[in-house]
C-alpha cells in the first residue's frame, strides 16, 4: 500500500496553520456532526419553539394578576433567551460529552489547536445555530408585534456576550460532571430551571415576591439577561423605563453580578473540565 | 530563554531526565513512572517495550505534552513539550493508542478538519493513499474496521510531515499484511530522517524496527540499547522430549543447564552450537531419538519475558506500599 506514493509524496504542502483557520476546520467538523445527528438537531430547532407557546400562555395568566406586564415584550425576550439556553448551553454540553467520550478532544489536543480553541471550534455551530435563531424571533418578533426600538443596542451586546460567556463556561463544566451524552439531560437540568425559572423569562422578577426576585438577581445567568432586558426596553421591571444613558445606571448592578458569574464559571471550567473521560 | 534553544543536527530530538508521574494524592496515589531516562538521536527509531501497566503511555503523554511531568525533565526538538506546546506542535506528529475522530465524519471530511488545524500539511488524499486508505475516503469513521482506524491515526499523525513521530501501538488490531505496510512505511519515513518514538506490544515489531529500544517495568526502564546489546547474554533454548525408559542419564554438556519435567527437557546454553553437537552425538551414540527438538539462539521475545520476570521478583527501589492495580483505574487520570 505504500508503493503508490513515496512517502515524501508530493511537495504541495498546506499553509501556516492560524487561529481562525483552526476555529474554521473545528467548526465545519462540529457543524457536519450537528446536522447528522437528530436528536441534537431536535433539541435545538424544535424543543424552544413549542416552548415559545408554553411561555405564551404562563405570561398571558400572569398578566392578569400583575397589570402593566407587557406580555409581548416579555414573550420575544423570553423566546430569545430560552433559545440560547437550549441551543448554546445544553447543546454544547452535549458535544462537549460527545467529543470527550470519541476522545476527540484528547486527540485535538495532540495537534496544533489551543485549548481555548478547541473549546471556542466546537461552540462555533451552536453559537451560530443560536445566534440566527434568536435574531430570527427577536427582528422579527419585534417587527410583527411592533414592539419599540431597543433603547440600548450596545448594552445588549454587552449582555449578549456575557451571557454567551458564561454559557460556554457553564457547559464545559456542566460536560465535567456528565458521563455520556443521554445523561447530559439530567446534569443539565439544574442550569437550565435556573435560567427559565430563575432568570426572568418564564417568570419576570417583578411578579415574584420581592424576596425571592432578590434572590434569582443574584443566580448566574440572571445579570447577563437583565442586562439584555435593559439595553432593549430600558428597564428590568423594578422602575419606570430610562432612556440610553440611564439605561447604565439601570445596568451597573447587574454588570457587576454577571462579570463575578462568568469569571467563576470559567474558573469552575478551567478547574474541572476533563479532556479524555475517566478511566 | 536559554531552554528554548532548538536542537542542532545531531543533537538529542528527545531527552527525558528523571521523568515521573503520578496519580492521585495521599492514600490513593499511584506512581506509574518512577525515574525514567532516555535519549533518541535524531532520525532514530527507539522503541518502548514493557508489560501492561509498565508505564509506557504514560511516559509517552508526557512526551507528546499533553500532561505535565510530576518530576524531571523532558525536552523535545529542546523545548519543553507542555509549557512550549506551540513550539513542538508543528514539527510532531501524533497516533494515540485508541481513536480520537468522530464516528459521524466520513475518512475525508476527518482529514480535511486535520488539515485544517496542521501547518504545512500535504494534500489530504496523499496522506490516505500512504497508508491505504485512499479508496475509503467517503466512508464514516464509525464504519471502518479497526484496523482501518489506526491506519486513519496514522495518516493524520503524518499530515504534516512531522520532523518526530509519536506512534503508540501503531499496529494493534492491524491484519499481518496490513501491519508489514505499517512496518514499510516507518521505514521509509525514517530512511528520510524522520525520528520515531513507539511503544509496542509485539517484540517482534521492536526487533524489526528498532533502532534502540528500552524495556519498561514498574514504572522503570530495566534494560536499554540495541537489540542486540539487550540479548546479549542471554542464553539460547534447546528443548526435546525423551523416549520413554532410556534409562541413560543425560550427558554433561560445557556451559549448558538441563531442566527436567517429566520426559520434557529444556537446556539454556550460552554457547548453542557445541552444546547442541554434543547432544546430537550423545543421542546418536545411545540410539536415542529426541522427540520435538528445537534449538533457538535467544531472541527479544525470551530476553524482555527473562528480564519482566526478574524485574518483578525485585520491589522497585524507594517504592512506598505500592498500591494494587484496581487502585489505578480508581484512581488515575
Amino acid at each position: 500500500m505504500t508503493t503508490a506514493v513515496p512517502v515524501k509524496g508530493s511537495t504541495a504542502a498546506g499553509p501556516q496553520s492560524t487561529t481562525a483557520g483552526r476555529l474554521i476546520a473545528l467548526g465545519r467538523a462540529e457543524a457536519t456532526l450537528l446536522l447528522r445527528n437528530r436528536t441534537a438537531l431536535f433539541t435545538a430547532l424544535v424543543l424552544p419553539v413549542v416552548l415559545i407557546g408554553t411561555l405564551h400562555s404562563m405570561l398571558k395568566k400572569q398578566a392578569e394578576t400583575t397589570p402593566g406586564l407587557d406580555v409581548d415584550s416579555m414573550l420575544i425576550y423570553g423566546s430569545v433567551g430560552m433559545i440560547l439556553a437550549f441551543v448554546v448551553y445544553y447543546n454544547l454540553t452535549a458535544a462537549y460529552v460527545g467529543r470527550r467520550g470519541e476522545l476527540v478532544l484528547k486527540r485535538l489536543r495532540t495537534g496544533e489547536a489551543r485549548d481555548l480553541e478547541i473549546l471556542l471550534g466546537t461552540a462555533v455551530p451552536s453559537l451560530a445555530l443560536g445566534l440566527s435563531m434568536a435574531a430570527l424571533i427577536g427582528v422579527g418578533g419585534s417587527l410583527g408585534l411592533h414592539l419599540t426600538m431597543p433603547v440600548n443596542p450596545l448594552l445588549m451586546l454587552v449582555g449578549l456576550v456575557l451571557l454567551l460567556g458564561t454559557m460556554i463556561a457553564l457547559a464545559a463544566l456542566s460536560s465535567a460532571f456528565t458521563k455520556t451524552v443521554e445523561s447530559a439531560g439530567i446534569t443539565t437540568l439544574p442550569v437550565m430551571l435556573v435560567m427559565q425559572f430563575g432568570s426572568g423569562l418564564f417568570f419576570p422578577l417583578e411578579v415574584m415576591p420581592t424576596q425571592l426576585a432578590d434572590i434569582c438577581r443574584l443566580l448566574p445567568t440572571t445579570p447577563a439577561f437583565q442586562l439584555i432586558r435593559v439595553g432593549w426596553f430600558g428597564t428590568d421591571g423594578s422602575a419606570a423605563p430610562t432612556d440610553f444613558l440611564g439605561s447604565w445606571g439601570t445596568a451597573a448592578p447587574h454588570l457587576v453580578t454577571g462579570a463575578i458569574w462568568c469569571a467563576l464559571a470559567v474558573w469552575g471550567a478551567v478547574r474541572y473540565f476533563r479532556w479524555e473521560p475517566r478511566r | 530563554m536559554e531552554t528554548s534553544q532548538p536542537a542542532r543536527p545531531g543533537d538529542h530530538v528527545i531527552e527525558v531526565t528523571d521523568l515521573r508521574r503520578h496519580y492521585g494524592t495521599g492514600a490513593t496515589e499511584y506512581q506509574a513512572v518512577r525515574g525514567v531516562d532516555l535519549t533518541v538521536g535524531r532520525g532514530e527509531l527507539f522503541a518502548l517495550l514493557g508489560t501492561n501497566g509498565a508505564g509506557k503511555t504514560s511516559t509517552m503523554e508526557v512526551i507528546e505534552g499533553l500532561a505535565a511531568p510530576s518530576g524531571g525533565t523532558v525536552r523535545v526538538l529542546g523545548h519543553d513539550p507542555f509549557t512550549e506546546r506551540a513550539a513542538v506542535r508543528p514539527r510532531i506528529g501524533v497516533m494515540l493508542q485508541e481513536g480520537g475522530f468522530p464516528g459521524e465524519l466520513t475518512v475525508a471530511e476527518t482529514g480535511r478538519s486535520w488539515a485544517g488545524m496542521t501547518s504545512g500539511a500535504r494534500p489530504v488524499a496523499e496522506a490516505l493513499e500512504l497508508v491505504g486508505l485512499g479508496h475509503r475516503a467517503g466512508v464514516r469513521v464509525k464504519q471502518l474496521s479497526g484496523g482501518e482506524r489506526r491506519r486513519l491515526d496514522l495518516a493524520m499523525a503524518l499530515l504534516g510531515r512531522p520532523e518526530v513521530l509519536f506512534l503508540d501501538e501503531p499496529s494493534t488490531g492491524l491484519d499481518p499484511e496490513a501491519r508489514a505496510a505499517v512496518w514499510q512505511l516507518v521505514r521509509e519515513l525514517r530512511a528520510q530522517g524522520t525520528t520515531v518514538l513507539l511503544t509496542t506490544h509485539y517484540l517482534e515489531e521492536a526487533e524489526e524496527l528498532a533502532d534502540r529500544l528500552a524495556i519498561m517495568h514498574g514504572g522503570q526502564v530495566v534494560t536499554t540499547g540495541t537489540v542486540a546489546e539487550v540479548i546479549a547474554g542471554r542464553p539460547s533454548r534447546i528443548t526435546f522430549e525423551l523416549p520413554e525408559f532410556t534409562g541413560t542419564p543425560l550427558p554433561v554438556l560445557a556451559g549448558a543447564e538441563f531442566t527436567v519435567d517429566g520426559r520434557k527437557v529444556t537446556a539454556h546454553s550460552t554457547a548453542l552450537q557445541d552444546t547442541l553437537t554434543d547432544l546430537l552425538g550423545w543421542a546418536r551414540q545411545h540410539g536415542i531419538a529426541l522427540g520435538a527438538l528445537d534449538a533457538r539462539s535467544a531472541s527479544l521475545e525470551e530476553a524482555f519475558l527473562a528480564i519482566a520476570s526478574e524485574a518483578a521478583h525485585q520491589a522497585p527501589p524507594e517504592a512506598p506500599a505500592r498500591p494494587a492495580r484496581r487502585r489505578l483505574i480508581g484512581s488515575a487520570r
